[in-house]
């Protein structure tokens, strides 16, 4: 059996209707598991107090923002390269999740940046970068719809995607590229042989694998519903109907 | 509830957006889903009567 099988749009959403009812159940319980625990059954931090709670929803989300423009990235190198129109209706379905992501991302920072470092906002580079990446999303998204032919539309938004790239990496490694900025080194890394103390990092991790799961879960449903609404301009094309 | 202390609004706030957010994506694909499946059967319906 092939990867490329599933470029085929009847294959991709007959196995996606199996498994999304899976990956959906799955993505609420760690959700639901992972921010009762956090929230309610961990410790505060000594030096944040409560705030270190949010780090729950901020470290995934953030996480999700860089890997869903690096998920787009792959599928539009394979629109680019093999011309699947289900990899480039993917990266598009992947857009606006990545933007919420962001959004999520930018907004707890500031939630937590008011009370530690005294101001919602900083230019520092890491920030700076994210907020470029969220805009990068907003552009990505506005030229799908803003050009009429899809495969044009396929073309560009990939090579848009391949720049925005740039900033993706950014995002993930401004603090080590720049340390002039107040944003801490990163929470994770495989480095490392203890990232944070296990009472916190036992639930970060499921919710790390919440917003993982929930973010294939939305991508798999709007990719089979941007496969759908392809077809539909398509038969109302040949029927001289558009 | 726990204790949050003088973080109360920060906590609640990252919460509650977070929430808010989530629930948006995924009740507007939800919609979506839903409203273009059913495009997709009443064209491939009329298209099916017609060819």
């Amino acid at each position: 059996m092939s990867l490329w099988e599933y470029a085929n749009p009847v294959k991709f959403i007959r196995t996606t209707d199996k498994v999304l009812p899976w990956i959906w159940t799955f993505a609420v319980v760690a959700l639901v598991v992972g921010l009762v625990w956090g929230f309610f059954f961990t410790p505060d931090d000594f030096r944040q107090g409560s705030t270190v709670k949010i780090i729950y929803i901020h470290v995934p989300s953030a996480l999700m923002a860089i890997n869903a423009w690096l998920m787009m990235l792959v599928a539009s190198l394979v629109w680019i390269v093999r011309r699947h129109h289900v990899s480039a209706l993917a990266a598009r379905a992947a857009a606006p999740v990545g933007a919420v992501m962001t959004l999520i991302a930018l907004a707890t920072g500031a939630f937590w940046g008011q009370p530690m470092w005294g101001t919602w906002w900083a230019w520092d580079p890491r920030l700076t970068s994210f907020l470029i990446l969220f805009l990068f999303y907003l552009g990505y998204m506005a030229l799908w719809e803003a050009i009429e032919d899809d495969d044009t539309a396929a073309d560009l938004t990939s090579i848009l995607c391949l720049v925005g790239s740039v900033f993706a990496i950014l995002s993930r490694y401004a603090v080590n590229f720049w340390n002039q900025g107040l944003h801490q080194g990163a929470t994770l890394s495989l480095d490392k042989e203890e990232n944070i103390s296990d009472v916190f990092w036992f639930p970060l991790l499921v919710c790390i694998a919440g917003f993982v799961l929930l973010f294939i879960a939305l991508v798999f449903l709007r990719t089979q519903t941007e496969i759908r609404a392809r077809r539909t301009r398509a038969l109302l094309a040949r029927e001289g109907q558009v | 509830m726990p204790e949050l202390g003088k973080y109360a609004v920060a906590v609640l706030g990252s919460y509650g957006v977070t929430v808010a957010l989530l629930a948006l994506i995924v009740l507007v694909s939800l919609k979506r889903a839903r409203k273009v499946r059913a495009s997709l059967d009443e064209v491939e319906r009329w298209s099916g009567k017609n060819g």
